[in-house]
């Protein structure tokens, strides 16, 4: 009577667009919920979901329902002592009384409660970009996931043209030839052999229709011989290639930052999201991304994520010592040969006067040279000062990888790594 | 009991086997004249059952963000391990879909094939709410004009255009449907040809009813005016009245509206007959289930194992339990349904003093009697047994907030069992639960503002989000709305929206 239908196969996503839907009327809130959780984690860790509380109120669909004044009369199971006429007292939070499956008790209870869900990461991270107003094909270069290589995959019997393995088609031609030849040249033997045998005998004893017979058959077999190709389609073998993840070298990341008193909370927050965003290319396109963590007043000092960007400290700003201690770093523990190097500053522009000079004499002949990327970030509202006008002649002398930028706003980041994106998308 | 073999033993489920058992159960059922649609049985994975769940069973629904609460609600909760999902999900339509959740064991899918193939197809089939009020035909097909529709009006009039007015449109759902007058069969196909022709018309309609022009004879208009109020009967369905006079709404918001208008109507049956459409379904699948087992078609692991599941589904926990939450309405309808065959098989002096008309009757007759002719709160008033009160220790209890104490009215004696039954009926009774609110007037000369007008019941109030309904309506109506609540002849309160009005008026 009834008939069966297996939907399993048919994908479990109808609800995605609903999903979307909900996202998108509420991504005030979540994005809230992500720049939270963007200040929380360590920038190694962006890159999962997060659970995100909406209040229940916020979310509510209205309907006109019946308040909680008047008399209400309701029928309740499970009476135990009640006897007709008696009196109790108001239960402390008096439910709702609608009874039955009524939608009716929900919304009178206290308006605390949150909706929570969790965020795929790949929301997450589109939320995160949002912020940070990328493009989109950058924006997809950083979700996509690993980069892929085509190699040798063994040997197939389909391909293209330009992979066809020569050697192993032949062998394989040369083996179907074999097999197909191989009887009829044993035929083309015994008739042979009978031929000889027949011709061998005396004149008078010979069979001339015995031999016809004979030299007609080996006739025949000799055309069957050549007809069988010597290259068949079913012959042809092909390499294989399949998609395996790039092996890429090792970076490794400085991070600077600045952290004299006059650094606020804003200021780390904003540099919080340069590092970040970095730190998630570099990883696209690295398979090991080492971090460093570099902060400096007067003096510099290696440290750790969470000292780095939530420990405060007072006092002026020199530069170079953060410099300095960078390119030793780098020297000591990691050779050029095997990892590259990308450094990202972030300042609030302070720096001694004649220290600028330093900075951009080191800069020049230590640290650029040394290199892939350089990236400075000014994060200030104000005019410049003497470091940035150092730096303006480095970009000069190495426009290819040294980019510096001044901004307020989260949004103002990306063109910092504009070029950086874009030749790493046209290599 | 025969001696046969089971079908199966174990908890392992194939597609024969699902085959097999189906066969049997038709086979059941067929004794028991449960007259169905045709089955369809489709399989899915929980992930599945989790979409199917978020657009409320429909197997194609428009998109909306609320749905997508609801999934999200869903999934999180089906995450953390709150809520087993349902593991039935059926949909009145022909035929009758039901879905069977791949996880679930033999004994569930048989189950489920009992409760929902078999008990709800043949309620949705012959119940008459669902006769004269949904069209089981033609609820696919509108379902897919109603989402190829409204993906149109979005790529049209955008997103958010869209989203603004069926948000509006859903804060209204509950009163937008007609309770008393039967509603026009659906069809796509007729709806989606007349689809074009109705807009036309309809603006013209409403164009009429909000011409400014001057009348060529201006004393009779005013006397004609000072006499009619429009509409001149109060109007229960508000969307409709929306639909076919609010002054502003183009064409194409008219048929959203329409559409929301038109699936409220829907599922307005399925709100009426809660306890008895799972109870007839639970009824069955016991009914069924049971009989697999006496004639030795399942093993003793089985049915044990069925047991044990259907005791949790008809589980009524006691009004003074941490699991309470409002009447189970798969116990009560299995309850009263059970009880039913019962008096009409062996009636006690009771029943018979009670019910004379069923004590001794066929009881399958009465049972499908019972089924067929009634929605939840006729059906208690009807059928309600004194047994059955006094089996879940019902009582009723009087909330006045004029009181510091609630009063018990009634409990499970002899003095008690009729207002009791008559209360419990009244609980059903969704035109008491949803508050009375009907459109009063539209002021069709004056500042096109909406009146409407809510009659209280029991000083029963209305609920905070009131305003915010107000607003919803505000949008859809485009010029002010009023809400003026009613106890008797005396006028209580009276809400606007726009708020800015308020001041004026003050």
């Amino acid at each position: 009577m009834g008939y069966f239908i297996d939907r399993r196969p048919n994908g479990k996503n109808k609800s995605t667009v609903n999903r979307q839907r909900f996202l998108r009327r509420y991504r005030k809130h979540i994005r809230k919920a992500v720049n939270e959780a963007v200040k929380k984690r360590s920038i190694t860790d962006m890159e999962r979901g997060e659970e995100v509380s909406i209040p229940d109120r916020d979310i509510s669909e209205p309907v006109f329902q019946q308040g909680k004044a008047g008399r209400k009369n309701v029928v309740h199971p499970g009476n135990k002592k009640f006897n007709q006429g008696d009196r109790v007292d108001r239960p402390p939070n008096a439910g709702g009384g609608g009874g039955g499956s009524g939608s009716g008790a929900s919304q009178d209870g206290s308006g605390e409660d949150e909706f929570a869900f969790t965020l795929t990461r790949d929301e997450f991270m589109d939320f995160l970009f949002d912020d940070l107003e990328l493009p989109n094909l950058v924006r997809k270069e950083l979700t996509e996931t690993d980069e892929t290589r085509p190699v040798h995959g063994g040997i197939v019997r389909q391909g293209t043209p330009s992979r066809l393995h020569v050697v192993r088609s032949m062998r394989s031609a040369y083996a179907r030839r074999l097999a197909m030849g191989s009887g009829i040249k044993r035929e083309l033997k015994e008739c042979e052999a009978a031929l000889a045998e027949e011709e061998a005998k005396e004149t008078a004893l010979r069979n001339p229709l015995r031999i016809r017979e004979l030299e007609e058959a080996i006739e025949q077999l000799q055309k069957r011989l050549a007809a069988i190709p010597y290259l068949d389609d079913e012959d042809l073998r092909y390499r294989h290639m399949k998609q395996q993840p790039v092996p890429a070298t090792q970076a490794v990341m400085l991070c600077i930052m600045d952290v004299s008193g006059s650094m606020t909370e804003r200021h780390k927050e904003l540099a919080k999201r340069f590092f970040l965003l970095l730190y998630l290319f570099l990883e696209r396109s690295y398979k090991k991304v080492e971090l460093v963590f570099i902060r400096h007043h007067t003096t510099a000092r290696e440290v750790g994520e969470e000292e780095f960007f939530y420990s405060r400290e007072t006092g002026g700003t020199i530069v170079s010592s953060a410099l300095k201690l960078a390119s030793s770093i780098l020297e000591a523990r990691y050779p050029a040969s095997r990892w590259n190097a990308y450094i990202a500053q972030a300042s609030d522009g302070d720096n001694w006067d004649d220290d600028s000079d330093i900075c951009a004499e080191w800069m020049t002949k230590k640290l650029m040279p040394r290199v892939s990327y350089f990236a400075y970030v000014e994060i200030t509202p104000h005019a410049h000062q003497a470091l940035w006008e150092a730096y303006t002649e480095i970009q000069t002398a190495f426009p290819d990888n040294f980019a510096m930028r001044q901004f307020y706003e989260p949004s103002e980041i990306y063109p910092v790594f504009r070029e950086l994106f874009q030749k790493e998308r046209s290599s | 009991m025969s001696k046969r073999e089971p079908l199966a033993r174990g908890s392992e489920w194939n597609f024969e086997l699902l085959q097999d058992y189906e066969r049997e159960i038709a086979r059941l059922a067929e004794k028991y004249r449960l007259d169905t649609y045709p089955n369809q049985i489709e399989v899915i994975s929980s992930e599945q059952m989790m979409d199917a769940y978020a657009a409320t069973g429909m197997p194609v629904g428009y998109h909306h963000w609320s749905y997508g609460k609801h999934f999200l609600k869903v999934q999180q909760a089906y995450k953390r391990g709150q809520m087993g999902l349902a593991y039935e999900l059926v949909i009145n339509s022909n035929p009758c879909i039901a879905y069977l959740m791949e996880e679930n064991t033999l004994m569930m899918q048989v189950l489920v094939m009992a409760h929902a193939s078999y008990g709800h197809n043949s309620f949705f089939k012959n119940n008459y709410l669902f006769r004269t009020w949904t069209d089981a035909e033609g609820i696919i097909d509108y379902l897919v004009f109603a989402r190829q529709y409204v993906s149109e009006c979005e790529e049209r009039y955008g997103i958010d255009a869209v989203e603004t007015l069926l948000d509006a449109c859903h804060a209204l759902q509950t009163h937008g449907v007609d309770r008393y007058k039967r509603p026009r069969p659906l069809s796509a196909q007729e709806e989606r040809e007349r689809q074009q022709e109705r807009e036309a018309i309809l603006q013209q309609q409403v164009n009429d009813l909000w011409r400014t022009l001057p009348n060529m004879n201006p004393e009779k208009e005013l006397e004609a005016n000072r006499h009619q109020r429009f509409p001149s009967e109060p109007q229960e369905n508000l969307l409709y009245f929306v639909e076919k006079h609010a002054p502003l709404l183009e064409p194409w918001q008219r048929e959203l509206v329409r559409i929301v208008r038109k699936i409220a109507q829907y599922f307005y049956p399925q709100r009426q007959t809660q306890v008895m459409n799972e109870g007839w379904a639970t009824f069955w699948h016991y009914t069924l289930m049971n009989d697999l087992y006496d004639e030795g078609l399942v093993d003793e692991g089985f049915i044990l194992e069925f047991l044990q599941s259907h005791t949790s589904v008809v589980m009524q926990p006691d009004y003074d339990s941490p699991f309470y939450s409002g009447i189970n309405p798969y116990a009560l309808g299995f309850a009263i349904y059970t009880d039913i065959k019962r008096i009409c098989q062996n009636p006690t002096e009771e029943d018979k003093r009670w019910f004379p008309d069923l004590a001794g009757a066929d009881w399958l007759d009465t049972l499908h009697w019972a089924m067929r002719d009634f929605k939840d709160e006729s059906f208690i008033q009807q059928f309600l047994s004194p047994k059955v009160i006094r089996d879940l220790h019902l009582f009723a209890v009087v909330d006045d907030d004029r009181e510091s104490q609630y009063e018990i009215s009634a409990i499970h004696d002899d003095s008690g069992y009729r207002e009791v039954r008559q209360t419990l009926s009244e609980q059903y009774n969704l035109s008491l639960r949803d508050p009375n609110i009907q459109v009063w007037e539209a002021h069709l000369r004056g500042d096109r503002s909406l009146t409407l007008r809510h009659v209280r019941q029991n000083r029963r109030n209305l609920a905070e989000p009131t305003l915010e309904v107000l607003r919803h309506l505000h949008t859809l109506w485009g010029f002010p709305v009023k809400l003026e609540s009613w106890d008797g002849n005396e006028k209580i309160s009276e809400l606007h929206w726009p708020l800015a009005e308020e001041k004026e008026q003050a």
